[in-house]
C-alpha cells in the first residue's frame, strides 16, 4: 500500500464517484482426488488446498485512467509448489482517443481455439494451478495500444521473463523426473532480464475477428533436460531458448457456426517448424423447445514436428534431449458444450482428444453451478486414457483425477 | 396490387404470411416507424440496471449491471452490458452490435481469462442471464426486424393506444408474433404480448414509470412474466444519462479488455 499511484487513485476515486471501484474477489478451497495409487515415490491421492485472490480496481479521470491490482495465493500442506503467491495483475492504465498505455504486471489473452493456444504467448502458465496450462502468471509489460477504425496494433515490451512452475516431488500429476525450477537455464545472455517484444495486429468486421501476431523473445515452453544431482538421482533441469513466433489466429461466425484457426511458425536454434489447431463450435440453441443450449466443437490439431515435438523424458542414464513438449502432434478433439441458461448458470464442457497416431487418449469434463448468490461449485474430470509408453503422458497414466473447488465471491 | 392474383391464391398467401401490403399492415408499419423516428438523435446513453429474477416460489435473485448504448444512424445500436453482480461474474460483459436486416454481432468477455469470445448470433431466442429475457428481447429494436399489422385503437389504463401485431423477419426468432400496446401520446410501448412458435402466449412485457430525458422516454421498469413457467423478471434502470459523448471506441474490443 506504499504504492504513490495507488494511494493517488485511492484519492481520486473517492473524489469522481467511479464504477466497480474498490475491493472484490474470491476465496476458496480446492479438493484434488486420485483414484489410482500414485506411480511416483513422494505423492499423495489427495490434495487439499486453500486459496484467496483479492482484487483491487479504481477508475478515475472520466474511466481515462485506471489502476488494477489482482493477488494469487495458494496454500498446499503436501505440494510445496503448489503453494505459492503470484501477482497476477499490478497496472496502471491509461485511455486516450485512439491509444491506450499498460504499464506494469498484467495479462493478455490472444486466441479462439480450446484444446490448446498455440498463438498466445505474452503470460507464462501457472502450470502448477492446472496442467492445462490456462492458469497464467502475471507478466511484466509496457502495452501500446493503436487503434484506427476497427483495427488496432498493440507493441508489447516484456522486461522480465516468468519461470513455468511445476509441481514438487509430492505433487501430482507430474513428470517422472522432477523439474527442479532453481536449475533453469537461459539462452539468453541475461537470463530473465532478456528483454522480449511482441506485436499484434487485429481487426473486426462483418463476422470475421483476425489477429496477426509476432513475438521475439524467450519462449515459454521449456525444454526438460535431465540432469544428474547426486549419484543415480537425477531431475529436469527447464531449459529457456530464445524464440520467434509468428502466428495467425482467426474466427468468422456464420449463424450458430463459429469457424476458428490458430496457426504459428516458430523459430528456435534456427529451424522454424509449424503447428496449427483448425475446427469449429456449432450451437443448437434452445434445444428440444428447452433454454438449454448444446455447443458441438471439433478442432485438429497439427504440429509439423511429429512425435519430436514430445519430450521424451529418457531413462537415465541419459543422452537425448527433447524438444519443447508439445502434447497433440496429430490430434482431434471432440467437444460438447451445454448451457443450461438457468438462474445458477449451470454449464458443463466435455471434450476428448484421441491421438491419430496412436491409442492414446485424453478426456475431460469441466462443470460450474453458481450456489445462492455468492458461492460458486466447479468441477473438473480429467483422464488418461491407454497412453504408451513413448508418449510425454505415460509418467500421468495413473494420474486421473477430479477437482472440486467451492469459492466464495466477495 | 394483388388484383391479378386469384382468390385462392391470396387465402394460401394469408394462411401461410402473416403479413400482406394492405390498410392494417401499412397502418402498422406507420406506427412502429413514427416510434422509432421520435426516439432517434438521442446519440448515446448510459444507465445502472437491476434484474430481479422471481421463480414460481416467489425466491428471488438480483443482478446488477451497468449499460452503456450508442446510436448508430442508418444501422442497430451498439451496446456494452457490464456485470456488477452476481459477485462471480462481475467484470463479465456483452458487445453487441445490432443489424437491421443481418445478424446481430455479439462477443462475451471473459475476465478471468481475459478472453474476448465471439458468440453465435443465432442465441436470440435464448434467455439473457437465465431471466425471462431473451437476448432478442433486450437488444435494440429496429424497425425492419418486424413486419406489422394494425389491430384497433383501444383504452390501456386509461391511455388511447394503438394495438398492433408485429411478426419477427428473423426465422430464429422464438416468437411467431408479438402484439404491443402503444401510446398515442408518445409513441411509448406499454406493453407486448409474447407468442412462441407454438402460438401459444408466452410472455407478457409491462413498461411501466416512464420518464422523460429531453425528448426522450425510457421505462424505468420492465417486467417480464412468463405465463407457461410463473417465472418472472423484474428489470430496474437507474441513473439514466443522455449525450454522454461515447464514441464507436467504446464499443470495440479493446474497450471490452479494460471493463471493470
Amino acid at each position: 500500500m506504499r504504492i504513490p499511484f495507488l494511494l493517488a487513485a485511492v484519492l481520486l476515486g473517492s473524489v469522481t464517484p467511479a464504477i466497480a471501484d474498490g475491493w472484490s474477489g474470491r476465496t476458496g478451497v480446492e479438493y484434488l482426488h486420485f483414484w489410482s495409487d500414485p506411480i511416483h515415490e513422494g505423492q499423495y491421492s489427495n490434495y487439499l488446498s486453500p486459496f484467496v485472490e483479492p482484487e483491487y480496481n479504481a477508475e478515475w479521470d472520466d474511466g481515462k485512467q485506471q489502476f488494477n491490482f489482482t493477488l494469487f495465493a495458494r496454500g498446499d500442506s503436501r505440494d510445496d509448489n503448489h503453494q505459492h503467491v503470484d501477482v497476477r495483475e499490478l497496472e496502471y492504465l491509461m485511455v486516450g482517443s485512439n491509444y491506450a498505455l499498460r504499464a506494469g504486471v498484467s495479462k493478455v489473452f490472444w486466441g479462439v481455439t480450446e484444446a490448446e493456444h498455440l498463438v498466445d504467448i505474452v503470460n507464462q502458465s501457472d502450470l502448477v494451478e492446472n496442467p492445462d496450462g490456462d492458469t497464467k502468471l502475471g507478466q511484466p509489460m509496457l502495452n501500446l495500444t493503436l487503434i484506427n477504425g476497427p483495427s488496432t496494433l498493440n507493441l508489447f515490451v516484456l522486461p522480465y521473463f516468468r519461470d513455468r512452475t511445476y509441481p514438487s516431488e509430492s505433487g501430482r500429476p507430474r513428470t517422472r523426473l522432477v523439474v527442479d525450477d532453481d536449475l533453469a537455464t537461459y539462452e539468453a545472455s541475461n537470463g530473465r532480464h532478456h528483454v522480449d517484444f511482441a506485436t499484434r495486429w487485429s481487426v473486426s468486421e462483418s463476422g470475421l475477428d483476425l489477429g496477426l501476431s509476432y513475438f521475439y523473445g524467450t519462449g515459454r515452453d521449456p525444454r526438460l533436460l535431465p540432469q544428474k544431482i547426486a549419484p543415480g538421482q537425477f531431475v529436469l533441469a527447464p531449459h529457456y531458448e530464445l524464440l520467434q513466433q509468428v502466428g495467425l489466429d482467426t474466427s468468422y461466425v456464420d449463424g450458430a457456426m463459429l469457424w476458428k484457426l490458430e496457426a504459428v511458425g516458430r523459430e528456435q536454434l534456427g529451424a522454424w517448424y509449424f503447428a496449427m489447431s483448425a475446427g469449429f463450435e456449432y450451437t443448437f440453441s434452445g434445444v428440444f423447445g428447452s433454454s438449454v443450449d448444446i455447443g458441438l466443437l471439433s478442432e485438429y490439431l497439427y504440429d509439423n514436428r511429429g512425435l519430436n515435438a514430445t519430450l521424451i523424458v529418457p531413462v537415465p542414464p541419459v543422452k537425448a534431449i527433447g524438444a519443447p513438449p508439445n502434447y497433440f502432434q496429430n490430434d482431434l478433439l471432440f467437444g460438447l458444450r451445454v448451457g443450461f441458461n438457468d438462474v445458477q448458470s449451470t454449464q458443463i464442457l466435455m471434450g476428448i482428444i484421441p491421438d491419430l497416431d496412436g491409442q492414446g487418449l485424453i478426456y475431460s469434463l469441466k462443470a460450474e453451478r453458481r450456489l445462492g448468490e455468492t458461492w460458486k461449485l466447479n468441477l473438473e474430470f480429467r483422464g488418461y486414457v491407454n497412453i504408451p509408453v513413448d508418449d510425454v503422458l505415460y509418467s500421468q497414466r495413473n494420474d486421473d483425477y477430479i477437482r472440486t473447488t467451492l469459492a466464495w465471491y466477495f | 396490387m394483388r388484383k391479378s392474383v386469384s382468390l385462392l391464391a391470396l387465402v394460401a398467401l394469408v394462411a401461410t404470411l402473416p403479413v400482406h401490403a394492405g390498410p392494417a399492415e401499412d397502418k402498422g408499419l406507420t406506427i412502429a416507424k413514427e416510434a422509432s423516428t421520435r426516439d432517434s438523435g438521442w446519440a448515446d446513453n448510459t444507465a445502472d440496471l437491476t434484474m430481479l429474477l422471481k421463480n414460481k416460489q416467489g425466491e428471488e435473485s438480483r443482478r446488477d449491471m451497468r449499460a452503456k448504448t450508442l446510436e448508430i444512424p442508418d444501422d442497430g445500436d451498439k451496446s456494452l452490458m457490464i456485470f456488477d453482480t452476481p459477485a462471480d461474474v462481475k467484470g463479465t460483459a456483452l458487445l453487441s452490435f445490432a443489424h437491421k436486416t443481418v445478424d446481430d454481432e455479439q462477443w462475451l468477455y471473459l475476465p478471468a481469462l481475459k478472453r474476448v469470445k465471439r458468440i453465435a448470433s443465432d442465441n436470440k431466442a435464448g434467455p439473457f442471464m437465465g431471466s425471462e429475457f431473451a437476448y432478442e428481447d433486450i437488444t435494440s429494436q429496429e424497425v425492419e426486424k418486424y413486419t406489422y399489422k394494425w389491430l384497433r385503437d383501444e383504452k390501456l389504463g386509461g391511455q388511447d393506444v394503438f394495438v398492433f401485431e408485429r411478426y419477427p423477419v428473423d426465422a430464429n426468432s422464438g416468437y411467431t408474433r408479438q402484439v404491443v400496446w402503444m401510446d398515442k401520446a408518445a409513441y411509448r410501448i406499454q406493453k407486448i404480448d409474447f407468442y412462441d412458435r407454438k402460438q401459444a402466449l408466452l410472455k407478457t412485457l409491462s413498461f411501466k414509470d416512464y420518464k422523460a430525458y429531453g425528448k426522450f422516454w425510457r421505462a424505468s421498469d420492465m417486467t417480464m412474466v412468463n405465463h407457461q413457467t410463473d417465472k418472472s423478471t423484474q428489470l430496474v434502470w437507474n441513473a439514466y444519462k443522455f449525450g454522454t459523448g461515447l464514441s464507436a471506441r467504446d464499443f470495440d474490443q479493446n474497450a471490452l479488455a479494460r471493463v471493470r
